[in-house]
């Protein structure tokens, strides 16, 4: 199939050169991913306290958490980076549908994760192991500050599991947008951007699984 | 001056505004909620202030008045003065001072100000939720506890954090990619270094108010505990957090201010600044110690001594680059060829309530003396002088300044004159008393007082007349100028920034062909 | 230099009389930040007035020089804030330190906020609602906790103040030099009654503290008055005793009538329906307003309750 005219990129009137633009695209995407670790670093920032506060009920929350679910999701996270970074690469290279392949893939990986939390969560929910004032749990007796351990653990989860959520979305329009063949050997700008983001959610998740489930 | 197409009259109708990518329409945009939201919480304030003419309850109750209280702070901050000159001011000059088209992103920054809007509805649905009376601070556990409207409050504030982090990226990547050729960072005009350092805090701080927030709203949610003691949380981990945010923002409502300010004295002493890389560093030096400071809120908070002695220590720095500016702004008048323009009264202005704000800065930052007026009078006087006396002053003094720019018209001088008379004296009829009433003691927020502040708050109260005159004033100078102002040509001041080089108003890509940069932004020879 | 003097003295006008030997020398490092505050902003004020005039536009073709830096200028003003700041923020750490110096053998004192007043517990037992009771020239160390919200307790005539945080204890001392009543204000913002959390310190000489501790406040007063004694210190911040609406229903003539609530039910108001809101009022909440009142199961003793009782009984017949 030959590009026609509408499928080529054009660059908007305020940039000099396509260049010019793509450096600013990823200037501006550096930038965000800043304010995510800023937003995510809150998080850790009370968890690195809390946990010096009261380091029993996190080695005791820690027990509750299954840590071969958790080092499945990391691999699933690690090879969707790969498949990421692979579809990049074929873009480079021109070839549009193995990029399109990988992206399925890393979008599948998404999924997997996603559907491994589901099944943790609503296992805990089901035992009552929930945040704060939710918490219900009565089979064996636990440590009376318990709950502050499940908060940060759906806190930490859930505000990445929105953000894994978000990447899917962003990963299924890039779909779309290989799909109409947008992206060619010089210009791939939003698949990178993406590309990006996928693998802070991916960083941020390195960090989460030894801190939650890998407590000593 | 060149008559025929400009960014205002290209398109007609209201959506080419509503979906306009124009980073000058969208300022305007900025202007006109910025100016309804101003309106919004002065009333606010005017009855605030006339519940405190007498003590006892005269006109409002205790818990009316605290809701008062949390509209006045929460609208003036989130949606007057933190976006007002960024957004406002900064949107439309910023790619125009550095010979830009636009913005490097104008689909986000419309939506940065979709942000705001949706954010402020958000905020104000509260009030057909029993409104709110936290202050604009949220305390925990006060903020858990009580039954209100105050989750939707912290989820707008979340939604409008967003439009403030989008602005902020888009001037970062603006400054850096966009520049004219042959504009290198030493000659961009002070003012576009000031959005720069403001635009780093903004990314940088934003992030931690929106997770802060989050956790607070899940906390009203569910319960999570971790800023609830009953549960074993810590109430003062809350403050920490909230701090991290605030204080930096404190820098993003008066950076760009100072901006303005360094403007406006250059083309009204026709001279070039004095010291031009000491302010701009000075600039950046303040955005980047702001955030280490945020514990001077917190001395009486039970933080620990050395704490509360390192943050006064590095607070105590944060006023050497301070200093710094202003003694530049004054060296600059030295020798020039100054015209008192309503715009320059305004900076003059400024520069008066502002070393003000500033002294009194630094000695609240001194520990002994801040443990008495903490939480007092003093405090609220200090940093009215410091956002009301420094950026609104600065806000009002641009508006005149550069609205020949935007809309093609000259201002009335003689009502921009008694606007800049009223607001200034009403300024400090209304705020130098609360000095003197900190240092008796009468602490802040409070709806009813002894009788030995009543003289002092009568002042106060009639002081608040004044400046509610001045901006009504002001007001209708800028509405006589829209309709019926004098053609204005294309550089009134004789000003030599690049905003002046184009047409008044800018056509919509801002030059007719790309500037070159040769020489100093302040080169009057 | 005449316009320094009148500006100490007016500062000195102002500040509430201090009433501790740290106060004072608070007080000194008052009277120096505001002198050399007022003596830089005048620097700086007079300077750029000063230029405004000098300098004004005389005609359009004024040639003003380029005169773009002075580093010598820079570096002094630069450097010599930087001085005066150094040497006022050691001043304000000396005292700062010296406030939070809790001397070994103070007497301690355990001070426990809630919405809306301040309750005192001394070492014996003894128990005091809106008056703390302290002796002269004697270390005081208080001991503070809150029952829910934060607090913050501000002894203007002692220039210290200290926040009160519920989980945990914060600590206040000083050592009061003057007899006399002094002020307590509440201040971090606690709800609506906020700016009626009022205490008072009252110091007096040993003895007298002495006697005042060992005796029982209650002796010789009918229930009623013990009552009004509980109410004039706890309840006074929400509740009148006349009919008039303030956080809280005024409560003459209240005993009797029939309450109606907002789950839809009513009851008339006797002895039961008096005890249960005192002591857990989120029970029943009657029409036209909020949850806001702080339960007081477990701070009254037996007696008071049934003072209180008999006090708001009493309101009734006096007309």
């Amino acid at each position: 199939m030959t590009t026609t005219e509408a499928k080529i990129h054009k660059v908007a009137h305020h940039f000099e050169s396509a260049r010019q633009e793509e450096s600013a695209c990823k200037l501006g995407m550096w930038l965000f991913l800043c304010t995510e670790i800023l937003m995510f670093g809150g998080l850790f920032v009370g968890y690195v306290i809390y946990k010096r506060m009261y380091p029993a009920i996190f080695l005791q929350g820690a027990t509750f958490l299954d840590w071969k679910l958790g080092a499945l999701n990391t691999v699933v996270l690690l090879v969707s980076s790969l498949t990421m970074a692979l579809s990049i690469y074929y873009i480079q290279k021109g070839k549009n549908n193995k990029a399109i392949l990988c992206l399925c893939l890393t979008l599948l990986c998404g999924f997997i994760f996603m559907g491994v939390k589901y099944l943790e969560y609503s296992h805990k929910l089901h035992l009552g192991l929930a945040p704060g004032a939710l918490f219900s749990y009565t089979e064996t007796p636990t440590l009376e500050g318990l709950p502050l351990y499940f908060s940060f653990y759906y806190c930490m989860t859930g505000l990445h599991g929105l953000h894994v959520l978000v990447g899917m979305l962003l990963i299924f329009w890039m779909i779309i947008l290989a799909g109409k063949k947008q992206f060619n050997t010089s210009y791939y700008t939003p698949l990178e951007c993406v590309g990006l983001f996928w693998h802070l959610v991916d960083l941020i998740w390195i960090y989460l699984f030894p801190l939650l489930y890998l407590v000593e | 001056m060149s008559e025929g197409k400009n960014y205002l009259n290209e398109k007609k109708g209201l959506s080419s505004w509503l979906f306009t990518l124009d980073h000058k329409r969208i300022g305007i945009l900025y202007m006109i909620t910025v100016f309804t939201f101003f309106l919004l919480g002065g009333v606010f304030a005017l009855l605030m202030r006339l519940e405190l003419f007498k003590p006892g309850e005269n006109l409002i109750s205790a818990a009316l008045y605290n809701q008062f209280m949390t509209f006045h702070g929460a609208i003036m901050v989130f949606m007057v003065i933190i976006p007002g000159i960024p957004a406002f001011l900064g949107n439309f000059f910023l790619p125009l001072q550095i010979g830009a088209k636009d913005v490097a992103f104008p689909r986000i920054n419309l939506l940065s100000w979709y942000c705001l809007i949706v954010g402020a509805a958000v905020a104000l649905c509260s009030l057909f939720f029993n409104g709110v009376d936290t202050g604009w601070t949220f305390y925990t556990p006060y903020s858990i506890r009580t039954d209100n409207g105050t989750l939707w409050v912290v989820l707008g504030a979340f939604i409008m954090g967003f439009s403030s982090i989008l602005t902020g990226l888009n001037f970062i990547v603006t400054v850096h990619k966009l520049r004219a050729k042959g504009m290198g960072f030493f000659q961009m005009p002070l003012f576009v270094w000031s959005l720069y350092s403001t635009a780093i805090i903004q990314v940088l701080a934003t992030p931690v108010l929106a997770i802060t927030l989050l956790l607070l709203s899940a906390e009203r949610l569910m319960g999570i505990g971790i800023f609830d003691p009953k549960l074993g949380g810590d109430p003062v981990l809350f403050q920490h957090f909230f701090w991290f945010y605030s204080h930096p923002a404190v820098y993003i409502m008066i950076l760009p201010a100072m901006g303005i300010i360094s403007e406006l004295i250059t083309t009204f002493s026709r001279k070039t600044i004095f010291g031009y890389k000491a302010i701009a560093f000075s600039s950046v030096g303040i955005a980047a110690v702001s955030f280490f400071v945020w514990g001077h809120h917190m001395f009486v908070s039970g933080q620990s001594e050395w704490v509360g002695i390192l943050f006064s220590f590095i607070t105590m720095l944060v006023g050497v680059p301070t200093a710094i500016k202003v003694f530049n702004w004054v060296a600059t008048m030295y020798k020039g060829s100054i015209k008192f323009d309503a715009p320059m009264l305004y900076a003059n202005g400024f520069l008066f309530l502002f070393v003000i704000g500033g002294v009194t800065g630094i000695m609240l930052a001194t520990l002994a003396f801040d443990v008495h007026v903490h939480d007092t009078y003093f405090v609220v006087a200090h940093f009215h002088y410091v956002m009301v006396g420094g950026t609104l002053m600065a806000i009002t003094g641009g508006l005149y300044y550069w609205l020949p720019k935007m809309f093609g018209r000259m201002y009335n001088e003689f009502w921009a004159r008694i606007s800049f008379a009223f607001i200034f004296i009403g300024f400090n009829v209304t705020f130098f008393p609360q000095f003197i009433l900190g240092f008796m003691g009468m602490p802040r927020r409070y709806h009813d007082y002894t009788p030995v502040y009543e003289p002092l708050n009568q002042l106060s109260t009639a002081g608040s007349w004044m400046i509610g005159v001045g901006f009504v004033i002001v007001f209708f100078v800028v509405l006589q100028a829209l309709l019926k102002g004098e053609k204005a040509n294309s550089n009134p001041w004789g000003a030599v920034t690049l905003e002046w080089q184009t047409d008044s108003p800018p056509p919509h890509e801002n030059f007719h062909e790309a500037p070159m940069i040769t020489k100093g932004p302040y080169d009057y020879n | 230099m005449f316009s320094l003097l009148i500006n100490s003295a007016s500062a000195a006008k102002w500040l509430p009389a201090p009433a501790t030997k740290l106060a004072e020398e608070v007080d000194q490092l008052i009277y120096f930040l505001v002198e050399i505050s007022v003596l830089s902003s005048l620097l700086v004020i007079g300077g750029f007035v000063y230029f405004s005039i000098r300098f004004r536009r005389k005609s359009e073709k004024d040639k003003p020089p380029a005169i773009t830096h002075n580093y010598l200028l820079e570096f002094l003003w630069s450097f010599i804030p930087f001085l005066i700041f150094m040497f006022v923020f050691g001043w304000g750490w000396l005292l700062y330190d010296k406030m939070r110096d809790h001397p070994k053998e103070a007497l301690e004192i355990h001070v426990y906020g809630q919405m809306w007043n301040w309750d005192f517990v001394y070492k014996n037992g003894k128990k005091s609602s809106g008056i703390l009771t302290v002796p002269v020239n004697k270390p005081v160390k208080l001991i503070m906790s809150s029952r829910d919200v934060i607090h913050s307790f501000f002894i203007p005539s002692f220039r210290i103040k200290q926040d009160v945080l519920p989980g945990s204890y914060t600590a206040l001392s000083f050592t009061a030099s003057k007899k006399g009543k002094f002020p307590v204000f509440c201040t971090e913002l606690c709800g609506a009654g906020h700016s009626s959390m009022l205490a008072t310190v009252h110091v007096m000489e040993l003895e007298e503290w002495e006697k005042w501790l060992a005796k029982n406040p209650y002796k010789g007063m009918s229930l009623a008055q013990i009552g009004g004694s509980v109410f004039q210190k706890s309840c006074t911040a929400c509740h009148t005793v006349t009919t008039e609406k303030r956080i809280g229903p005024g409560l003459a003539g209240l005993f009797g009538t029939k309450r109606e609530f907002e789950k839809g039910e009513a009851k008339v108001a006797d002895e039961n329906y008096i005890r249960e809101s005192i002591l857990n009022p989120s029970t029943r909440i009657v029409k036209g307003y909020g949850n806001l009142m702080t339960p007081f199961a477990g701070l009254l003793t037996e007696e008071e309750m049934t003072g209180l009782v008999e006090y708001i009984k009493s309101l009734n017949s006096s007309p």
